[in-house]
């Protein structure tokens, strides 16, 4: 029941793409509710007070904060279809070590990337290319992350795509031409309906980050 | 329950390994633990975390899992029939047990070690003022997610307990090194009751480091600058 489940998210969030996408995948239905982070609107205060951003996933009026905790609570309580985490323990473990890369480490350098100039700029640039290049490597041969079946962390890392043209474009590199692996598991990644619907235009992206760009002082 | 093949990299005085021991106490499974040398990192340990080169690392048959949160839901679901589960069974409740796990990892620990590393009365007044408000926070969850019960996790400690229980130790050590008392009785109670059941539990006791230890052994990681 759409009712059931609400979702404040930002249209640019990368993290807000992870939720659409898990969502997208289990065929459930809820309501979207647009919401500015910058803009502490009550609704969005009353269900994320610790942080007060997004995404927010309210399911029967209780509020779970944080993307990659939603994307296994989706999992859990929509466990019948569409698994996304593996059930083996040591499997589990691997695909949320490297949630957890994403988040911790991949993360900084690639807003940094976009959203600083000069020296900080050109040192997130060095530790992004890194971060890329031990992530293909995790990939390896593999279809997805998940091995043969899209999972939490092809979800993880997806959710940034958006923001790759970006990187690329204030970066000056190249994702095709560095990492050719990385680039045909997110073209695989793009024939699933969940993702395309959940991904938002990468030019309005690239709008939004010169508009971020100024308000940081990179511009 | 002897199982040969359970090795966790670590050291005595780390929060993030007492995680991983205390869960792999609660489910009585043995291991052996490989005591990492203070200033330098083992060629397993390497080996083993080549990402992050920290500890804890488990490696259960020749297999590492890293980080503290991620090996303790590990040992709860490779060893699910033993002992008492250590994540909660709801899936809404085991979320806001891996928000506030995520939370004392992320913001409650970071202010706490902002004390040890502030320069100047101005910048330790406002790293505890910080540690106060965000133990207020957890004080809050505990009444939310303990339901009147003696842990977090309801009867038995479980994951979001051994998440901020194991900081009990520096928790003290830097309270002295402050000298100002940051698990307050009347500010935070069912707190500071909980982190005496807490540290009793068979499970913790004997792994909880003596503080005067502890205290020297945090000079040493946190020098003060020379006056």
């Amino acid at each position: 029941m759409a009712d059931e489940l609400i979702l404040l998210d930002f249209w640019p969030s990368m993290f807000g793409m992870r939720t659409k996408i898990a969502l997208a995948e289990k065929g459930v239905t809820y309501e979207y509710i647009e919401t500015d982070p910058w803009i502490k609107t009550p609704l969005l205060i009353e269900m994320n007070p610790i942080h007060k951003k997004i995404p927010v996933l309210i399911h029967k009026g209780k509020p779970i904060c944080e993307s990659l905790i939603q994307l296994e609570y989706i999992d859990e309580v929509w466990s019948g279809t569409h698994p996304m985490l593996p059930s083996d323990p040591y499997q589990k473990a691997q695909a949320r070590f490297w949630g957890d890369f994403i988040d911790k480490k991949f993360y900084d350098p690639s807003w940094k990337v976009w959203g600083t100039k000069g020296e900080e700029q050109v040192a997130a640039k060095k530790e992004l290319l890194e971060h890329f290049k031990t992530l293909e490597t995790e990939l390896g041969e593999k279809t997805y992350y998940g091995g043969e079946v899209f999972g939490f962390l092809d979800i993880a890392l997806m959710g940034y795509y958006s923001w790759f043209k970006a990187m690329e474009k204030f970066g000056e590199f190249s994702i095709q031409t560095e990492f050719p692996k990385l680039t045909e598991w997110t073209k695989r990644c793009l024939e699933r309906e969940s993702v395309v619907k959940a991904l938002t235009d990468s030019e309005k992206i690239i709008e939004y980050a010169y508009v971020l760009r100024k308000k940081f002082g990179a511009e | 329950m002897a199982t040969g093949d359970v090795k966790l990299i670590g050291s005595w005085a780390s929060v993030f390994v007492m995680r991983a021991r205390i869960a792999l106490n609660l489910k009585s499974i043995s291991y052996e633990f490989l005591q990492e040398t203070y200033g330098t990192k083992s060629e397993l340990l390497l080996k083993s975390n080549p990402v992050h080169k920290k500890m804890p690392v488990l490696i259960h048959a020749d297999k590492p899992v890293c980080e503290s949160n991620i090996i303790v839901q590990y040992i709860d679901e490779a060893w699910s029939s033993y002992g008492p589960s250590i994540l909660p069974s709801q899936p809404y409740d085991r979320a806001i047990a891996r928000f506030w796990a995520a939370y004392v990892d992320d913001k409650w620990f970071i202010a706490l070690r902002s004390i040890l590393t502030a320069r100047g009365e101005e910048e330790k007044k406002a790293a505890i003022a910080e540690v106060e408000e965000r133990t207020d926070h957890l004080e809050k969850a505990f009444i939310d997610c303990s339901n009147g019960k003696p842990f977090f996790n309801g009867d038995h400690i479980g994951y979001l307990d051994i998440a901020l229980g194991s900081f009990l130790g520096w928790w003290k050590v830097v309270e002295l090194d402050a000298s100002h008392i940051l698990l307050d009785e009347t500010k935070t109670p069912s707190l500071f009751k909980w982190a005496e059941r807490f540290c009793n539990d068979p499970a913790v006791k004997p792994l909880m480091p003596e503080t005067a230890k502890l205290a020297e052994f945090a000079r040493k990681l946190f020098p003060k600058p020379e006056a």
